[in-house]
């Protein structure tokens, strides 16, 4: 999950402008400004350079890279829009494009609804500690042991899982190894892996609530469904709106679970976006069209990003 | 405040120093003139090359042999991330599906001038390594086939004996002796059998022939003994072929009827197996197949396995009138920016010596190259109680037997990425088969580039 940072140029610039004040009884100050100025440069030197040799540094290269055919170990042969003319046309892009989508809407949709239902009992009925940290758990699994163990518990003919559907009577379910249970099935192991972080971030938000919104409510005799319709939900926006824009780019990053569970399968079921980028760079060597999805991939989720921050307001608060 | 300033900056230096000095000591990962570094991915093997390293080391004083063994899986990302990083080992465990892409990407030393002799290794095996330009890329180490694995118990309450079992045949029309075999030890939740009246097919407790998958381009463990002892081969031509053949009529009737045997009921459906968690091994293992068709690399987890009293029997003869099986070599290959190339060329040379082979042999984990290797190996698997004649007889018994190689062709990994879903297709998907005639002629342009 990347978010795009800035670090804000004013710093050293202040000094600048101090030093053009000129000489007088201010000089001290000024100096103290200046060193201020070079001391916080240099304390945002490092994230600066992270950010220009982890961020920028390989987006710009991506980017040129999807202009170019490179093997990785030749050198990069310039062919202009072949890649982008080679994706329009690749129906197993567009096909990898739905499914993404398809897990995203599942993922997403499950995934908040959940959440929002969680952070606002954790709200509502309990202050309790243990819980949250409980609701947490999943989320201090790593996503490949995650997908893993539910690879086991739902295998077809071994796993924990298929043994108590087909106990119940019910006939055994081909969770990940059928085309239209797959993609559901790695969505819901998401979202049993996040759904805890999650509505702890929502039940941060609800904890900026004032009380007394609910207090006075309740004297005006709105129960509980008005309420959370009425001041939780209004309240809450900005941040539902930020945990949804995180949530969203990170969900159209699924590679993880689909690598461990399905690797694809069955018959390019589970070809999410980023496993195909995956196996066109690392597999095939094919690293420029691999940028040009990359790319493509990129201009997505900033639109979506965008459009997500406009149609939410996410910017501005009800409260106050 | 200054103070601070330059302890802050001190400090850092120090820090880069430190990151910068250890990359370095990291990038040069031990290797050196008195070094060979060595990568192989199968731990079962690890003992094996050990005893091998320890004898060459004493041949050659002052050279020493520095082994890493990885998981299959990360093996191959780590070594693509070492040839980009310049770390890569002097000398790796080769696969020929890997092949051609290294061919391609130029990472390998030509290994001509290590005098080796193709006549000196089991047929075929030596040739594979050589590239379209002729030179050798691979040193010759061992070889597998392929071999249908069976629980004796429930053969045996199945009434099949190992006789019957070891002499079966098959063609693409009804099935032969091997499907009614197959169908024989598949047993439905009511306890019927596959060949009896009122056998219920989508109630399956017993499946006659687990599943492997649906065999990606190759079918090795899959379709492919059938496909080749039908006379299909993968290409035009036995090696660096410019068109693969998935268009074929014969091709496509053998898939029809392999496939056909999941929808009769007696092979596992491909919803029975998620990759990586239950391979064909698993489903016999827990008792839900009778038999399956698997590698020689496969035989100490089968016979390792506790409470399945298991037995082998070769591929099944086909139309041709013999049986066919994979028959696939791992070489070492020398890196083509080794650190060390002298000392390399010597490790290698020792590693494809009878010496070493033999020695190797001697564990009973692998079938070395080499003839006397393969002796002492097939010996040292009698001596664990293990009769292995299932898979050295397709290589002994040329006249019965018919041998064939990976497909060995440029763009490997693009076949793999086109055949993978669209024979998944055709297996969890009830695809038609001809539909492979057009996923053929992407292959064959992508070839043709």
């Amino acid at each position: 999950m990347t978010i795009a940072s800035s670090s804000p140029p004013s710093l050293p610039l202040r000094g600048a402008e101090e030093a053009q004040t000129g000489p007088g009884p201010r000089r001290a100050a000024g100096h103290e400004e200046r060193g201020d100025g070079r001391l916080a440069a240099v304390f945002l030197a490092p994230a600066l350079l992270g950010f220009v040799v982890f961020l920028l540094w390989p987006t710009l290269r991506g980017v040129y890279l999807s202009f170019t055919r490179f093997n990785l170990l030749t050198p990069a042969r310039w062919v202009g829009l072949d890649n982008y003319v080679r994706m329009v046309n690749d129906p197993i892009f567009w096909d990898s494009m739905g499914v993404t989508v398809v897990y995203v809407a599942v993922n997403i949709g499950v995934q908040t609804v959940s959440a929002l239902a969680i952070a606002v009992l954790m709200q509502r009925l309990t202050q309790s500690a243990v819980l949250r940290g409980i609701v947490l758990t999943p989320y201090l699994m790593s996503n490949v042991v995650a997908g893993i163990v539910w690879l086991w518990i739902l295998d077809t003919q071994l796993g924990v899982g298929n043994e108590i559907v087909a106990g119940l009577g019910f006939d055994r379910v081909p969770f990940l190894a059928d085309e239209t249970w797959a993609i559901p099935t790695i969505a819901l192991i998401n979202v049993w892996r996040h759904v805890g972080y999650t509505a702890l971030l929502l039940f941060a938000g609800l904890m900026a609530i004032p009380n007394d919104m609910y207090e006075a409510a309740k004297v005006d005799g709105a129960g509980e469904a008005r309420m959370f319709r009425r001041i939780t939900m209004p309240l809450l926006r900005p941040v539902l709106a930020v945990v949804l824009i995180m949530t969203v780019i990170g969900s159209f990053q699924v590679f993880d679970t689909v690598a461990v569970t399905t690797a694809g399968g069955p018959a390019n079921a589970t070809n999410v976006l980023q496993f195909y980028i995956y196996g066109t760079a690392f597999g095939r060597f094919q690293f420029g069209y691999a940028s040009a999805m990359s790319v493509a991939l990129l201009v997505v989720l900033s639109a979506v990003t965008v459009l997500q921050y406009r149609l939410t307001r996410a910017g501005r608060s009800d409260l106050g | 405040m200054r103070v601070r300033l330059r302890k802050v900056l001190a400090l850092t230096g120090v820090l880069a120093l430190s990151l910068a000095t250890g990359c370095a000591q990291g990038g040069a990962a031990g290797s050196g003139a008195d070094s060979v570094t060595y990568w192989l991915w199968d731990a079962n093997q690890l003992p094996a090359y050990r005893a091998c390293a320890k004898g060459f080391e004493k041949q050659n004083p002052g050279l020493d042999v520095k082994i890493t063994q990885l998981g299959w899986a990360d093996y191959w990302t780590k070594l693509t991330a070492s040839f980009i990083a310049g770390t890569e080992p002097d000398v790796f465990t080769d696969h020929i599906q890997k092949f051609g892409q290294f061919a391609d990407l130029k990472v390998l030393e030509p290994l001509d001038d290590l005098g080796l002799d193709d006549s000196a290794y089991q047929a075929g095996l030596a040739a594979n390594w050589r590239g379209q330009d002729g030179r050798r890329y691979g040193a010759p180490k061992d070889w597998d086939t392929v071999a249908l694995f069976y629980n004796r118990r429930t053969a045996e309450a199945a009434g099949l004996s190992a006789d019957r079992l070891g002499s079966l045949d098959w063609n693409p029309e009804d099935g032969g002796s091997f499907e009614k075999a197959v169908a024989r030890l598949t047993i439905d939740k009511n306890g019927r059998r596959g060949d009896e009246k009122g056998f219920d097919k989508d109630n399956v407790k017993v499946y006659g022939l687990a599943t492997g998958g649906a065999g990606d381009a190759d079918g090795q463990t899959t379709w492919s003994p059938f496909a080749a002892s039908a006379g299909w081969r993968y290409t035009d031509k036995a090696r660096w072929g410019s068109a693969y053949q998935y268009g074929s009529k014969t091709f496509q009737s053998v898939l029809d009827w392999y496939f056909g045997l999941a929808k009769k009921g007696y092979l596992a459906p491909f919803t029975d197996y998620t990759d990586g968690a239950n391979p064909a091994n698993a489903q016999v293992a827990s008792g839900r197949a009778a038999a399956s068709l698997d590698g020689a690399w496969m035989i100490s987890t089968y016979y390792g396995t506790k409470g399945l009293d298991v037995g082998t029997a070769p591929t099944p003869v086909g139309p041709t009138g013999k049986r066919a099986t994979m028959m696939n070599g791992l070489a070492d290959s020398i890196t083509k920016n080794a650190r060390n190339k002298e000392g390399a060329k010597k490790w290698v040379r020792y590693l494809a010596s009878n010496e070493c082979q033999k020695t190797v042999g001697g564990y009973g984990i692998v079938f070395p190259a080499t003839p006397d290797g393969t002796a002492a190996a097939v010996a040292a698997y009698r001596k664990k109680g293990v009769d292995v004649s299932a898979f050295t007889e397709p290589v002994t018994d040329r006249k019965r037997s018919a041998t064939f190689s990976f497909p060995i062709t440029d763009y490997a990994a693009d076949v793999f990425a086109l055949m993978r879903p669209a024979m998944q297709d055709v297996y969890a998907n009830d695809a038609p088969v001809s539909g492979l005639s057009k996923t053929n002629d992407q292959i064959n342009l992508v070839l043709g580039q």
